[in-house]
């Protein structure tokens, strides 16, 4: 778990701090709640959140997940998170998606070009478009790349990657639960 | 939000504990607490409360009418309604869907009818906007409805099984809205502990109407009335209504000896020996206990946070003994009277001596974090209002 020392002697700003940028219809609020979900079943508080527009499918969307060992107080959206997560790679021309992102932070996309993203931190890349379409997994087309890149999420030890395989079974099926974990064992790191 | 995610099959059969949104955590108060009737509207961000028990009463878990109407001023009718007829009633609303409803919240009020209603707050429009403000329930204050404000999903699904407690105390006998903000509380993701749905059963009791109507007795209601009657019936609601902090009292107590979770008329956070008191409803001021942590930490400054469970009717001695003779009382007000100001700070102005510095904060999605907080609390003057943003 990793705090800014500008407030580690506040027990109540302890926490890993999330950011995920996805676009309408990618999943991006339902993977954040998978976290919060398998975070909790980890024994630990968590929170999930989405921060929405006028939601239209396509449109950019950020969703966040707080993660402690305490009750978490805070509600307001993450401005400085320990990890971003990017479904998306066309955000990156697009937004600062890595606002805030703390030095030491991590990044987690959805690519098969990291270098795309400026950050001296640790990246996670996974090419979780192939392995969605591998995994047969899509909506009216689009390559569903939330439950596969959650596997790449729990490489950040943000969660248990038995645990995220576990809800994401529940939530869905077998298959997803699969392409999460070819995505903890295939991403690679920078 | 239909394909938000709920607790797993597996925390369903073994647990208690789960993890959910604030608008799922309400609707299933409403369930544990034994409604039998629930109409209701969709409007966002309160809509996912509504689908949860649509869903629950679809698959035949949930044992109760669900009435689907075309309008919120229908829903409140149907509720009143049933209310009328002994039934244990619910429905959920926010901003234009409340004010659409606007008649029917008086009406049920005025009828003394105990029905129990959650509203996802969120701001008025124009401009439109979809994000929180506590403008449109506070726009309700003096409709005769008992308000309190959730700031975590443990206290949405707590408050709203007390609800119905005080609402159907024979000592109240008028309705209750149960107030969680909009997305930043409605759609977040908490733990829950809920209680096994027998001991809320127990705790909630059977609903008792001392006025319901029957087949066997039937009576008239909302006749024509003068001057020599009209004021009793309002002097009556008036006087019930000051009962209210005493049955919520004994409602809390009640809750504690059953499940060990405290509840108070305001809640306290280190305000016994606060200089600075920052003051708010809902989640603005849950984030503000960690604000008061960082002025405590790294500006020498003793700040405590009061945040009011109960706003109407407001527990203005409770109030005012929470926050003491601190020298500062900031209050964060997410809501606006125009000429008047934020409408919270009006009942703390009452309430307490020192001068009140206002700072209207967080309407209509406006992100405050509690570093904002912590500028906030150090820089508003007393006997001011102010913004957030600044001015125009």
């Amino acid at each position: 778990m990793s705090s800014d020392s500008e407030t580690a002697a506040v027990p109540a700003l302890e926490m890993t701090q999330i950011r995920w940028h996805s676009r309408g219809g990618q999943g991006g609020m339902t993977a954040s709640q998978l976290l919060g979900q398998a975070a909790f079943e980890d024994g630990k508080q968590a929170t999930a959140f989405s921060f929405y527009g006028a939601e239209r499918r396509g449109a950019p969307l950020t969703s966040y997940n707080r993660i402690a060992d305490r009750p978490i107080k805070l509600y307001s959206r993450v401005s400085s998170p320990d990890i971003v997560v990017i479904l998306d790679e066309s955000l990156v021309d697009i937004q600062d998606v890595t606002a805030g992102l703390e030095a030491d932070g991590t990044v987690v996309i959805n690519t098969t070009e990291p270098d795309l993203i400026d950050h001296d931190g640790r990246i996670i890349a996974v090419d979780a478009t192939s392995i969605a379409l591998d995994y047969d997994l899509s909506v009216d087309g689009t390559p569903v790349v939330n439950t596969p890149i959650l596997g790449a999420v729990a490489r950040a030890d943000t969660a248990d990657i038995d645990t995220v395989a576990r809800v994401i079974e529940e939530e869905f099926d077998e298959a997803n639960m699969n392409a999460a974990r070819e995505a903890y064992e295939n991403a690679t790191e920078v | 939000m239909s394909d938000a995610v709920g607790a797993s099959e597996r925390q369903r059969e073994e647990s208690n504990a789960r993890i959910m949104t604030g608008n799922a955590a309400t609707a299933l108060a409403a369930q544990d607490a034994g409604t039998d009737v629930v109409a209701a509207y969709p409007i966002t961000p309160q809509t996912e409360i509504v689908e949860n028990i649509a869903e629950a009463v679809e698959s035949g878990e949930f044992d109760a009418e669900f009435s689907r109407v075309e309008s919120e001023h229908s829903a409140m009718s149907a509720v009143m309604g049933a209310s009328q007829v002994n039934a244990r009633t619910f429905t959920a609303t926010a901003s234009q869907g409340l004010l659409y409803m606007s008649e029917m919240v008086w009406w049920t009020a005025a009828s003394r009818l105990p029905v129990v209603m959650a509203i996802a707050n969120r701001a008025l429009g124009p401009p439109w906007n979809i994000w929180g403000s506590h403008t449109d329930a506070l726009s309700q204050r003096d409709s005769g409805w008992i308000q309190m404000f959730a700031g975590t999903v443990q206290e949405v699904y707590d408050l709203t099984l007390m609800s119905y407690r005080i609402a159907e105390d024979h000592d109240v006998m008028l309705p209750m809205m149960m107030n969680l903000d909009g997305f930043t509380f409605a759609h977040t993701m908490q733990p829950l502990e809920k209680l096994p749905r027998e001991d809320a059963r127990a705790y909630v009791g059977e609903v008792d109407i001392p006025h319901d109507v029957t087949a066997e007795d039937p009576r008239g209601f909302g006749a024509f009335t003068a001057g020599d009657n009209f004021w009793q019936f309002r002097k009556k609601m008036m006087d019930a209504m000051d009962r209210v902090p005493a049955v919520a009292e004994e409602a809390f107590d009640e809750f504690a000896d059953l499940t060990g979770r405290e509840y108070d008329l305001v809640h306290e956070y280190r305000a016994d020996d606060a200089d600075l008191v920052i003051v708010g409803l809902g989640t603005l001021a849950r984030e503000a206990e960690v604000a008061a942590d960082v002025l405590r930490e790294e500006h020498d400054v003793a700040a405590g946070v009061v945040r009011p469970i109960l706003q109407t009717p407001f527990p203005q001695e409770r109030f005012a003994e929470a926050v003491g003779d601190a020298e500062k009382v900031v209050v964060l007000d997410r809501s606006t009277s125009f000429g008047r100001g934020g409408i919270v700070t009006r009942d703390v102005n009452l309430a307490v001596d020192q001068p009140v510095a206002s700072v209207i904060a967080g309407i209509g999605g406006q992100n405050v974090e509690f570093d904002d907080m912590v500028d906030i609390a150090l820089n508003a003057e007393p006997g001011k209002t102010q913004w957030f943003g600044g001015d125009l």
